[in-house]
């Protein structure tokens, strides 16, 4: 009975140390953010400081281009984990449901695009976007960032599509439906926390990928989040609280988008394993 | 209503060949039932005729004309699934209707269709309630609701009841063939219960392997199985099975059993003097008299309410005999029985049946 | 309507329109990702690997030319270049080793149901959605003397002799972004885990149970061998992916000091970024993708020996 209990305890405990662990740096991202200045030497390592301001976040959202950046970072996570859902699901039903020639080979080529060093494409990327006008603009990240990550989308959906059974949409066809339409009608609406989770995996990655936004964009106007709060770090190198409240700013919607769908994640992935 | 005609019908799986030369007319307003151990081809067949699966070989007509190429859409025919395949995001009215609103009928037509077809199920009140929300036998309803709503050329069955409780299950077969009878629509109805195909079917296909071992009306089937695996498949307990020697006289044949038991037949049959043969008996002909021909050794006694089922050891074999005399109850450990000679089937050695008796 | 000819002929071939258009209608939902992925990876991944073979350099009009091997035999005597191989080697090894044992050991906990797991869940998997530049940044502020507590109480509790940045020391500074890796890769081990362990029938537990197994043996017996397909491939994955994955490193010692935390993915990015010299940059890159190439070889090679000896 106490051996129970003791278990429990230290159950417990142990989860509460993951919590602390993980949320402790983003805890002192927010406390410096809020630190006035006067306060950030003399009160290094407190845990909360003895008073705190907003002015770090409004002097970087009136002095700096963040307002800009925030704008560029929120079209190009948008559109592109629009763009990887949608063809993301035409190709994971494509592999869940069909058995043809080449499919192998589909696979085989989106798993060797997970290996390789993306590095290794941003030269040739820059030579094949520039004549094209690509580089230096948002459109050029979207569909670099689009094609990284349909990869392994696909395979996210295929296992979501793997888990609804084929009866549904044979039923459908049955009823009058086109396959297309079996899967617009049937399918995809089965598929929602799959595509909640496509959404939310890649609307973080877009937001967070930093090689490919500081190699293809030059100057403010088209730069993403990542970018600009490189540029600002480097050159306010000294000024923790801005930098810190940029980073904070640059954290929120990447989180709000995780929170809403990381169920969905370990749920979708549960199917995957499940057919193994 | 339309007749459906297969004919040379064949289908294999890359290599793997699951049909071979299925030829079967079904005639308008027909319920035709296709039965037969699982996986020897029977849903397969039936998913190549709403075209869901591809027609390796041969033709298939529906009202005479050639559809092996058209898509299931295409060819206005219903079918039942085993899981019912309701769909979970939309409420029964809507998956009843789902077929009529691709066809965009419109909407007074559709609420009309709904209403009668969930007038005739019972289902009214739950109309509005999803999938998730019924019991096994509503959504098994809804999926006839489905079905029935569009008035198809055919409807196809894929074990409809398999995953229903036995009452309800036998509640269902009778609500489908008053169905039937009501809809008088042609039917094709798949079922590994040998039961429900008696029952529903005014004719059996009995499948074996991926081939049509016999087909006939229900009761042709139970008294004149064409072969050992229809004598053994239809019926309930299965039919006992002897092995014997067949022994030619002037007007008659005699069946010869392993220990020295005459059986004389009631016919001569064609079989050559002194060839092996295999003598078979329901359970419920067998007759026990304290004269009977045979010994018999009694190892269980099964009371089924109805009636009592025997399991005996005839000549080392196990032999069973069901009969509605409560007196057989009294634990006994031997037992004299007759195997009444009009009662006989016999088979000859690649199991065919030989007389006809 | 019926097809005479068909009919006739006693012919179940379809009809060439309708094999075509059948053939074709999985190419169809495939078709748009296909093509994406061909212009966007597969061909640079081509012309990246023919620059290895070239002089490119981004700012020299005149470059361009087929140098033939020119590249990998600087690489063979570049010493900066072995020094970034047994970084990497000591980088991934340690990074993936501490995030799949902490990953595995959290997703055991979470798999039991406690109150308030949904909430617990979602906190510790956040930093996973924390973007990896963010990441870096964060925990380099953390070890920064001036603005982090790390350095001091790591002081205070004696792992340091005075509260410095461990980044700045040659000795400990590949720790920094290890311990920020693991910190933001920990979630990714745990959620793949956890799904793994969510998989495994419940009964099989009841049954194992029943028989007289305690905990210990249950997971030796049950939880492990179920595990065991998704561990193997998820550290393959993860291994290949974080030995190519600079983005912590340049953000927060860009290699330094002293080239002490200079990765082989990093020494790309210095090599095409800072010197602008995309022809030696691609030649290690494909060093590189050989090696990966080769590791994934051998460990689904070993694999199916287990497999087999099953
Ligand atoms: N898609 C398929 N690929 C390969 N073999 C199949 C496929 N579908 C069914 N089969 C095989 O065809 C045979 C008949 O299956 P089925 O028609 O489902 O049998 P039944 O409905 O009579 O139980 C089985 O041996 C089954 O394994
Ligand atoms: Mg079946």
């Amino acid at each position: 009975m106490t051996g129970r209990i003791l278990m429990t305890i230290a159950h417990r405990a142990a989860i509460l140390a993951y919590i602390v662990f993980a949320l402790f740096p983003l805890f002192w991202l927010l406390k410096v953010s809020v630190t006035p200045n006067d306060l950030l030497y003399s009160e290094g390592v407190r845990l909360w400081p003895s008073h705190t301001t907003f002015e770090h976040y409004r002097f970087v959202i009136e002095n700096s281009a963040f307002p800009t950046f925030f704008k560029n970072s929120l079209i190009v996570a948008c559109s592109t984990s629009v763009a990887v859902t949608v063809l993301s699901s035409l190709a994971g039903y494509a592999l869940s449901r069909f058995r043809f020639r080449g499919k192998y080979a589909i696979v085989a080529l989106m798993l060797i695009t997970q290996m390789f060093p993306l590095v290794m494409l941003v030269a040739p990327i820059f030579k094949m976007l520039s004549p094209l006008g690509l580089t230096n603009s948002l459109t050029g990240l979207v569909i670099v960032y689009t094609a990284f990550n349909v990869p392994f989308a696909t395979f996210l959906m295929q296992s979501f599509f793997d888990g609804i059974p084929k009866d549904l949409e044979e039923a459908a066809m049955i009823d009058g439906a086109s396959r297309f339409i079996a899967f617009r009608q049937i399918i995809l609406p089965l598929t929602l926390p799959g595509i909640a989770a496509t959404l939310g995996f890649v609307f973080t990655a877009a937001w967070s990928e930093l090689l490919f936004a500081l190699m293809l964009i030059s100057g403010n106007t088209s730069a993403t989040f990542p970018v600009g709060l490189l540029t600002f770090v480097s050159k306010f190198s000294v000024d923790f609280g801005q930098m810190m409240a940029a980073g904070v700013m640059a954290l929120i919607p990447a989180c709000l988008f995780f929170l809403l769908i990381q169920r969905y994640l370990v749920q979708g992935l549960t199917a995957g394993a499940v057919k193994g | 209503m339309a007749s459906i005609a297969l004919s040379r019908v064949g289908k294999s799986f890359g290599t793997h060949s699951v049909l071979s030369e299925v030829d079967l007319d079904i005639k308008d307003g027909e319920f035709v039932v296709l039965v037969g151990p699982s996986g020897c081809g029977k849903s397969t067949l039936l998913r190549m005729i709403a075209g869901l699966e591809d027609i390796t070989s041969g033709t298939l007509t529906i009202d005479g004309q050639r559809v092996n190429d058209l898509k299931p859409k295409d060819r206005d025919i219903a079918m039942v699934f085993q899981s019912y395949a309701l769909y979970p995001h939309m409420n029964v009215a809507d998956n009843m209707s789902y077929s009529l609103r691709l066809r965009r009928r419109s909407k007074e037509v559709i609420a009309a269709a709904v209403s009668a077809a969930s007038g005739k199920l019972g289902l009214d009140p739950y109309l509005e309630r999803r999938p998730k929300a019924l019991s096994g036998g509503q959504r098994q309803r809804v999926a006839m609701g489905r079905a029935i709503v569009r008035k198809p050329k055919a409807f196809l069955f894929d074990e409809p009841l398999s995953n229903l409780d036995a009452r309800l299950r036998e509640q269902m077969r009778a609500e489908i063939k008053r169905l039937h009878a009501e809809l008088g629509a042609t039917s094709v109805y798949v079922t590994h219960d040998q039961i429900e195909a008696m029952t529903l079917a005014s004719r059996i296909v009995a499948m074996n392997a991926g081939s049509v071992q016999q087909i006939g009306a229900p009761l042709d089937l139970y008294d004149r199985p064409a072969n050992l695996f229809v004598a053994g498949f239809i019926g309930s307990p299965g039919m006992n099975f002897l092995e014997g020697r067949c022994e030619q006289g002037p007007e008659n044949s005699t069946v010869v059993l392993s220990r020295g038991y005459r059986l004389p037949l009631s016919v001569r049959i064609p079989a050559a003097d002194g060839e092996t043969v295999t003598l078979g008996i329901r359970p419920e002909h067998v007759t026990v008299a304290p004269d009977g021909q045979i010994d018999a050794a009694v190892e269980l006694v099964e009371p089924t309410g109805l009636g009592i089922i025997l399991h005996l050891i005839v000549h080392g074999e196990s032999f069973k005999l069901f009969t509605t005399d409560r007196a057989l109850l009294q634990p006994q450990a031997t037992l004299r029985i007759n195997l009444p000679k009009e009662r006989l089937h016999v088979f000859d050695q690649s199991g065919n049946r030989l007389a006809v008796m | 309507m019926s097809h005479p000819e068909a009919v006739r002929s006693g012919a179940a071939r379809k009809p060439a329109m309708r094999r075509f258009a059948d053939a074709a209608e999985p190419w169809f939902y495939a078709a748009p990702v296909l093509t994406l992925i061909v212009a966007v990876m597969l061909v640079p991944l081509l012309l990246g690997l023919s620059y290895a073979f070239r002089d490119i350099q981004l700012l020299n009009p005149f470059s361009g030319a087929f140098i033939g091997l020119e590249h990998f035999k600087t690489l063979a005597r570049d010493d900066a270049f072995y020094r970034a191989l047994k970084n990497t080697l000591w980088w991934t090894g340690a990074s993936v080793f501490l995030q799949f044992a902490l990953g595995l050991v959290l997703a055991l906990l979470l798999d039991k149901p406690f109150p308030g797991r949904g909430l617990a869940q979602a906190l510790v998997f956040l930093p996973w959605a924390v973007p990896t530049f963010l990441a870096g940044l964060n925990w380099a502020w953390l070890f920064n003397p001036v603005i982090g507590p790390l350095p001091h109480w790591m002081a205070a509790l004696g792992i340091l002799s005075a509260p410095d940045n461990i980044l700045a020391d040659p000795h400990l500074a590949m720790w920094g972004p290890i311990i920020a890796n693991v910190w933001w890769g920990i979630p990714f081990f745990a959620i793949t885990l956890l799904a793994a362990l969510q998989a495994i029938p419940r009964d099989i537990y009841e049954a194992a149970a029943i028989d007289g197994a305690g905990p210990l043996q249950r997971f030796l017996s049950i939880t492990l061998p179920f595990l065991a397909p998704t561990i193997a491939i998820t550290i393959l994955l993860r291994t290949v992916w974080i030995a190519n994955f600079a983005d912590l490193i340049i953000v927060m010692t860009n290699g330094g000091p002293a080239d002490r935390t200079q990765i082989v993915a990093s020494y790309i990015f210095t090599q095409a970024f800072r010197r602008l010299d995309f022809g030696y940059a691609s030649a290690i890159a494909l060093v590189l993708l050989v090696l990966l190439l080769a590791y994934s070889m051998l460990i689904v090679v070993i694999r199916q020996r287990l497999i087999e000896k099953d």
